[in-house]
């Protein structure tokens, strides 16, 4: 099938949406495994037919599923996540040691070159690597155990490790970030780490440019310029152009800097996409107003995009993982929101529909580009 | 032979839709039967035990001839009426809203 997949993780399970190049008319499949948080899918770079997912419950504890035929069917691979060694302990809310707990997936990330290898970013934050499929999991150990792992302490969406970017020039450079620890980087394949937060300033810790303690929502990359990295932050959008050695603030004239998802043009490196949040206690956009802002300077001038976006009486969040960009000749950009809604745009964020309305809280979303 | 009872969504994991009947070896105990049935349908593994301690998850309760066995220590041997399947051995997922 020559056209886009969208893979969209929910509160109550997952739903895929499927079209052809022109994006206009969609197919929705699902809900696959009902009831159960899946909080993301994603599909291999090199085999787009293998699907990963994460499946949890409250309940259940977690599961993997896989699929080799892009969503056709899935199985249930390993689910064993147990941290390498000893346990040891980060800090609680309180300030007080509590030892690491596995709860959850948050982002899987398949390998660019291997279908059977996947990274795994998990709460109690740790990455956790597959090369069998998933059936086993090993956890890369050396990033709970450089040093300031004692220190990191949960924010309030628990202690996630939730994004991986894997530099496509240089496989063994990985960038990954916790809530609420900061950003770290390995340039040995995931054996040693080291904190890249320099030029984080967050008021809501006691050293506010601390070397780690900052609450980094998420990080996005351009594929051709793997050392610039894009960052929303608790507060700020902050841009790196030495792979996250130092960063500064591109916030702009946005009307918020508060905000949890951004991403990059599939074309356009220095064009960048964010959707404000009113602030830290109100998640929902300023003035009712659903608007994704672009930049194609890479930070500082941002642009409202609102063609199609509901532009009053609008409360809903999106999610750090509820945005992805197509790879189409004119790049499309989607994003879920916790009501329910998936938006499409066709032509890079000038309009915008949705193509469902009534979902339970989206969590994440992923996109295919299918030759 | 032990009948158990599973909730909703590990039926759908194991791909049944009814009553399971199992065979387990030695004395019939909460570890045992879970062992078998972790055995017969490896999607369920890791979902009534946390796979790293091996403790009931705390969601999911055991009960059986109208009891509550879930506090039991994991191998203290199941009521006769559940090890000669006059009586189901249920595991529950704990009520909760959302």
């Amino acid at each position: 099938m020559s056209g886009v997949r969208v893979l969209v993780g929910t509160r109550k399970g997952a739903f895929i949406l499927t079209s052809d190049r022109k994006r206009k008319d969609w197919k929705v499949s699902g809900p696959l495994w009902g009831g159960w948080e899946i909080y993301h899918l994603k599909g291999s770079p090199v085999d787009p037919n293998r699907l990963y997912a994460s499946q949890s419950t409250s309940w259940f504890g977690q599961l993997i599923q896989r699929s080799d035929d892009g969503g056709a069917t899935w199985n249930p691979v390993g689910n064993q996540f147990q941290y390498d060694g000893v346990t040891g302990t980060h800090q609680w809310y309180d300030g007080t040691p509590h030892p690491w707990e596995f709860a959850r997936v948050w982002h899987l990330e398949p390998s660019l070159s291997d279908p059977d290898t996947v990274l795994a970013g998990v709460e109690d934050a740790a990455l956790f690597q597959s090369s069998d499929g998933g059936l086993s999991w090993q956890e890369l150990s050396g990033l709970r155990g450089h040093g300031s792992g004692p220190f990191w302490q949960p924010g309030a969406g628990g202690m996630c490790l939730h994004t991986i970017i894997v530099s496509p020039t240089n496989p063994q450079r990985i960038v990954i970030a916790i809530s609420s620890a900061g950003v770290f980087r390995s340039d040995d394949g995931g054996v040693s780490w080291h904190p890249i937060n320099r030029g984080l300033h967050s008021e809501g810790i006691p050293d506010s440019d601390a070397e780690v303690g900052h609450c980094v929502h998420h990080v996005a990359m351009h594929a051709s310029r793997p050392d610039v990295l894009f960052m929303q932050k608790h507060w700020d959008v902050m841009r790196s152009d030495d792979a996250g050695d130092s960063w500064v603030e591109v916030s702009g004239n946005l009307p918020s800097d508060f905000g949890f998802t951004i991403d990059v043009h599939a074309h356009e490196p220095e064009t960048v996409y964010v959707v404000p949040i009113t602030s830290d206690s109100e998640h929902f956009p300023p003035e009712g107003k659903l608007r994704v802002y672009r930049s194609r300077t890479g930070g500082n001038e941002w642009e409202p995009l609102t063609k199609g976006l509901p532009q009053a009486n609008c409360y809903v969040d999106v999610l750090r993982d509820a945005m992805a960009v197509d790879s189409l000749d004119e790049c499309g950009v989607y994003f879920g929101t916790t009501g329910g809604q998936v938006y499409v745009s066709a032509d890079a964020g000038d309009s915008w529909k949705p193509i469902v309305r009534d979902l339970p809280a989206v969590l994440s979303v992923e996109v295919q580009t299918l030759a | 032979m032990i009948r158990v009872v599973l909730p909703a969504h590990l039926k759908t994991l194991a791909g049944v839709n009814r009553e399971i009947e199992l065979d387990v070896e030695g004395v019939p105990t909460q570890r045992a039967v879970i062992d078998a049935l972790e055995a017969r349908f490896p999607a369920l593994t890791g979902t009534i035990r946390d796979p790293a301690t091996q403790r009931r998850r705390v969601f999911v309760r055991f009960f059986a001839c109208e009891d509550d066995l879930s506090h039991e220590l994991p191998d203290t041997p199941l009521p006769d009426a559940v090890v000669t399947g006059a009586e189901p051995f249920f595991i529950i997922g704990a009520m909760a809203g959302g």
